[in-house]
């Protein structure tokens, strides 16, 4: 018996030494660490330095070329009796609120469609999928001939069709500019909806709305009662996305119309932008970004909550 | 009149037959099963019934209505679905509400029906619950109740079963019999377990390749079976087939292979002489095989060597090879056979089967 368990030890004393390397990643705790390492590097260096260095900012008079000191909460003082950061709020909310709502019926109408079963729908997928897919710049640009008060393809369409006589200016019109911007952005936002809520479905066993139908239930039904109610976590999830995202959107305004006319456009993030970097108050429009924070915090908080309602249902 | 009657139905998927000219008649109140290995066309038939797939061609009549053009919804019927098929967002109340509240019955009316099934199927402690709290078995009880409350001309199933461990289906299987024939409504039970199919069904439809091989009661099927699938497919273990020469020698019927020699009754030749100097199939069911005593006589058994020993417990299988066959014979628990050994086995001469080589049909 002591022979044998000698036999049977051998493979373990002679196999080949590990080195220091080898052994420190056995560990399980430095293993993690290590794995964890470049995600903590990366958000640390993208995500929280710029959000510190931001709030640091926000509290001093700090200019372009002048460090600035310490002024406590004054940048958001001065904020609360500024009349264009209020338009810039209040666009920003409407901005976002009317968009989501179009985004989300489109989206989901989209989706619905696309869940059935057609010839072709592969190809419509990936053509549902191009407006998110082009650079936002670009087809920004493009919106933004089509929005052109001369050569506007829209209008030529318009005043051809006998609709229009005059024609419309689409950016420079302040009651037509924050809708045109939104028309953008909704065109942007529908494919994201789309897909995500696509993938939703797909998630929905098609053998529940085989019992419905049996049950009785019309296909109206079938989606309020069935569908909807099961969609509703990843719709959630999709319209955080989207509610944050357009909240901070920049790029569409900055190229359509850069806040004007009048500021009629004006978001959070192009007048954080045209305060901070184009006027160099950088203390002033590090306080305008940071204003947006709260507000994103709740919307976040609000639907994370109830995510997890709806999912410990 | 709960009566379900399929005229010439056939479905066509894009360039599969899938159902093919498939004719029944169910009675009211009768358990029909459809069983039959998978691909054979048993669920797209039942789909077909309940509306969820468009029919090709053909007629399907629920009580004495055609039901061809009507929206599943309007052909009273209630559906077993083989992944349960609840609604994950409702409690087990609401699932079993759900068909009702469409149909606008009022409140009071569906918590009664509700409670009524509840206490058939002994779920009344879980209706608050949501379905992924409760286990396979109550799960597939919901589903059950969700067809009950409805009070349906017909119920149908889709292989209910299938999704629960060996012992709980034995005991839901028992159930679905208990409250077939406590409500007494007309039902079509799809599966493809012909154990399921014997015990469940008033009468049994095997089916194959989208054809129906064999209408019948269960125990018709089993001692008359239609053709060799049928011989083959119900009954458990299968039944043992050879290929076999039929002889006239001396003026009896002989069916002769390899390590084969067995003389055919006298009724039984009747029926094989057209085929004396033909090949057929030979049919011996293994419960019909019994290691052989003095009292068998010689030219109605055959030698076997026994290759593999199955005990069972009541019965004991041995897995025998015949010349170039293999066959399975249940014999007595008390046969003392070890492997390898060489033993005699008889058969019944009562029940042996025979079936055309070419079109498979019983002879």
């Amino acid at each position: 018996m002591a022979v044998d368990s000698v036999v049977a030890a051998r493979p373990y004393v002679s196999a080949p030494r590990r080195g220091p390397v080898t052994r420190v990643l056995e560990n399980e705790r430095w293993f993690a660490f290590f794995l964890l390492l470049p995600t903590a590097v990366l958000l640390g260096l993208f995500i929280a330095y710029p959000f510190v260095k931001g709030v640091l900012l926000a509290v001093t008079d700090a200019k372009v070329g002048v460090p600035g000191n310490f002024v406590g909460l004054q940048n958001f003082a001065v904020l609360m009796n500024d009349s264009i950061f209020r338009v810039a709020v209040w666009n920003t909310i409407l901005y976002t609120a009317v968009t989501t709502v179009f985004k989300l019926a489109l989206g989901l109408w989209l989706a619905l469609l696309l869940n059935r079963h057609f010839r072709a729908k592969a190809l419509t997928r990936a053509f549902i999928l191009l407006p998110f897919i082009i650079p936002t710049v670009l087809s920004t640009f493009a919106w933004k001939w089509m929005f052109d008060p001369t050569f506007s393809v829209i209008n030529w369409t318009l005043f051809h069709l006998g609709i229009i006589r005059t024609r419309i200016n689409w950016l420079g019109d302040p009651g037509l500019a924050l809708i045109s911007v939104m028309i953008v952005n909704i065109w942007r936002g529908v494919p994201f909806y789309a897909i995500s809520l696509l993938a939703g479905l797909q998630t929905i066993s098609p053998e529940l709305a085989e019992a419905a139908a049996i049950d009785g239930a019309r296909p109206w039904q079938r989606f309020r009662y069935i569908t909807w109610p099961l969609l509703l976590p990843v719709t959630m999830v999709v319209v955080l996305f989207s509610v944050i995202q357009t909240f901070a959107d920049f790029q569409l305004v900055y190229i359509l119309t850069g806040g004007g006319p009048a500021n009629a456009t004006q978001l959070f993030a192009t007048y954080a932008y045209q305060v901070g970097v184009g006027t160099g108050l950088l203390g002033e429009g590090a306080a305008i970004s940071l204003a947006m924070f709260p507000v994103l915090l709740v919307v976040v908080v609000v639907q994370l909550l109830y995510i997890r309602r709806v999912e410990t249902l | 009149m709960s009566r379900v009657i399929i005229r010439s139905l056939n479905k066509r998927f894009d360039g599969v037959h899938a159902v093919k000219d498939v004719n029944l008649e169910i009675h009211d109140k009768e358990f029909v099963v459809l069983v039959g290995p998978s691909g054979c066309g048993k669920t797209t038939t039942l789909r077909m019934v309940a509306g969820l797939e468009s029919i090709t061609s053909g007629e399907i009549m629920i009580g004495d209505r055609i039901v061809n053009e009507l929206p599943p919804m309007d052909r009273d019927i209630a559906m077993v679905f083989q992944n349960y098929a609840l609604y994950p967002h409702m409690s087990v109340y609401d699932n079993m509400a759900f068909g009702l509240k469409m149909r606008g019955f009022d409140r009071t009316e569906i918590a009664n029906r509700v409670k009524a099934a509840a206490e058939i199927l002994g779920i009344e402690e879980q209706l608050q619950r949501k379905p992924r709290q409760l286990s396979g078995g109550q799960r597939q009880r919901v589903a059950l109740g969700r067809a009950i409350v409805r009070h349906p001309q017909v119920f149908l199933f889709d292989e209910p079963l299938s999704n629960l461990d060996a012992k709980l289906r034995i005991q839901m299987r028992v159930e679905i019999k208990k409250i077939h024939v406590r409500l007494g409504t007309t039902a079509i039970y799809v599966t493809h377990d012909q154990v399921e199919a014997m015990t469940l069904g008033d009468r049994v439809v095997v089916m194959k390749d989208g054809l129906v091989q064999q209408v019948g009661e269960p125990l018709e099927l089993y001692n008359e079976p239609a053709n060799r699938f049928v011989a083959g497919f119900i009954g458990s273990p299968a039944m043992n087939f050879a290929t076999v020469e039929m002889a006239d020698t001396e003026g009896a019927l002989w069916a002769r292979h390899e390590g084969i020699r067995i003389k055919l009754p006298t009724e039984l030749a009747g029926r094989l002489r057209p085929h004396v100097g033909e090949n057929v199939t030979l049919g011996i069911r293994p419960e019909d095989l019994h290691v052989a005593s003095g009292s068998d006589m010689a030219d109605l058994s055959f030698d076997a060597v026994v290759e593999v020993i199955e005990k069972l417990g009541s019965q004991i299988l041995l897995d025998v090879r015949v010349g170039p066959n293999t066959m399975v014979a249940a014999v007595e628990p008390t046969v003392k056979a070890k492997v390898h050994d060489r033993l005699r086995l008889a058969l019944n001469p009562e029940r042996l089967y025979f079936f055309d080589r070419v079109s498979q049909a019983a002879i």
